[in-house]
């Protein structure tokens, strides 16, 4: 079994849908982040069979994961301090999300403004349904948002 | 700074406020002929209105205002390739308050972001038409004196049309609202009305295919036109569309104050025959739109008289 070694401080995203891991490290913009990050990819995993796992050394105020509620709140977020989990963080969908996804209305303004920022708005939490700022257009099952997500 | 993008902006009190102001516009315009002096409005109309832009126009004008703008993109800076916001900045040197027609939807509210002017949504493709539902509202409470306590059938295109779903969201904050919802099966309203906003809020409604078989129940008809290319076949369409076309014939089964309301333009959803009783209202609905526009300009530049 492969090892990777242990982290002192940032998180650790654990039960990541096996396969998805780095359509999420692009969406948590980790390509632009300078900081020392591990994909684990097809780990085996008591619940889910198969898993990914993110690593990621920062600080913790370095990175942003309001949109990990979005993508997949199932995603278990390990805090880690002094190399020890301390924190398990529960993920909420976030109330609004900017220019992680775009609108695919082609009626929206968002499809010819230059450089308009995209911006969705969590409106009923019950069903998890977002509706872009502008148009309203809505964005609810996750099959939706993971193709918006594959497409940016 | 206060802009109108949506119906729902305003709360149910601030609607009262603005529909007493059109009221008394109404029974005193000479009172308010000078109010706007030195004013400006910018009416941006990136495609073409005849109704919409003319009755803003006509409102500042009522005002003692005056008008400067562009009625169709193509006499606009949008035709080199400007933005919405760079051309609202510009626009915001010009005017005092900017009403805005554009086939994109959002794209007022895109302006209002960057505007340092009122910005009034006059209708972005087919997501809203504020200044439209407030006319509506504004209607039905000058002639029947609430608007709370009555039964309203909406008939004809439910499923695309946005002056409807605009009309149920602002009435269902009223009391005693019960809607009758009158279409074809192909154009019945969409589940993110009728569960969403109706059902939701434990609204009264129900949805029949034949307008003669609810005439007798109504307090208000909100007619809409059933356009020929929605059906799926011709055949479908000629044998539907009787059930739609508001003649004598059925207005014999209407109450005697039943108002009969249309946003315009019709095409033949209304009989002209129909055009002289004194139920039907549509064109005094123009006049309203006119009342209505002149009192929002009033109170999103803070003018009181």
């Amino acid at each position: 079994m492969l090892n990777v070694g242990k982290i002192t401080e940032g998180y650790v995203l654990d039960h990541i849908e096996a396969g998805t891991s780095l359509s999420i490290y692009h969406d948590l913009k980790l390509d632009q982040f300078d900081r020392t990050v591990a994909i684990i990819k097809n780990a085996t995993s008591n619940r889910m069979g198969k898993k990914d796992i993110l690593k990621i050394e920062c600080k913790l105020d370095e990175l942003n994961l309001d949109i990990l509620g979005f993508i997949d709140h199932n995603i278990t977020v390990n805090i880690i301090k002094d190399g020890e989990i301390v924190e398990k963080m529960q993920l909420e969908l976030p109330g609004e999300i900017h220019n992680i996804i775009k609108c695919k209305n082609p009626r929206c303004i968002t499809s010819i403004e230059q450089e308009l920022e995209q911006v969705f708005i969590l409106t009923d939490p019950e069903k998890e349904i977002y509706r872009c700022k502008y148009c309203e257009e809505q964005y609810s099952s996750p099959k939706v948002k993971r193709e918006l997500l594959r497409r940016r | 700074m206060r802009h109108l993008m949506s119906p729902l902006d305003f709360s149910v009190e601030e609607l009262d406020k603005l529909f007493d102001l059109a009221g008394d516009i109404e029974a005193h315009p000479d009172k308010y002929s000078k109010a706007c002096a030195g004013k400006k409005l910018a009416s941006a109309f990136y495609e073409p209105s005849t109704r919409t832009r003319l009755s803003f126009e006509s409102a500042m004008l009522n005002l003692g205002g005056n008008v400067l703008g562009f009625s169709d993109a193509g006499s606009s800076s949008a035709s080199k390739g400007e933005s919405v916001s760079d051309t609202i900045r510009i626009i915001s040197c010009y005017a005092d308050i900017c009403a805005m027609r554009h086939p994109k939807e959002g794209a007022p509210l895109v302006a209002s972001q960057k505007s340092l002017i009122p910005v009034i949504n006059a209708g972005d493709g087919g997501h809203q038409h504020p200044t439209q539902t407030l006319t509506d509202l504004l209607t039905i409470r000058s002639l029947k004196g609430r608007l709370g306590d009555m039964t309203i059938g909406i008939c004809g295109d439910l499923k695309f049309g946005r002056t409807v779903h605009s009309l149920i969201n602002a009435l269902i904050r009223y009391t005693g609202i019960k809607f009758v919802l009158i279409s074809p099966d192909e154009l019945r309203i969409p589940s993110y009305i009728r569960d969403d906003v109706l059902r939701k809020n434990n609204v009264e409604f129900k949805e029949v295919v034949r307008l003669e078989d609810v005439m007798g129940e109504l307090d208000i008809l909100y007619m809409t036109r059933v356009q020929r290319e929605r059906f799926f076949n011709e055949e479908e369409y000629l044998r539907m569309k009787g059930f739609y076309i508001l003649d004598k014939e059925k207005m014999k089964y209407a109450k005697d104050d039943m108002l009969i309301l249309h946003p315009l333009p019709r095409v033949n959803e209304i009989s002209v025959e129909i055009d002289d009783d004194p139920r039907a209202v549509y064109f005094k609905q123009a006049q309203y739109g006119v009342y209505v526009r002149m009192a929002l300009i009033l109170t999103l530049l803070g003018i009181e008289v």
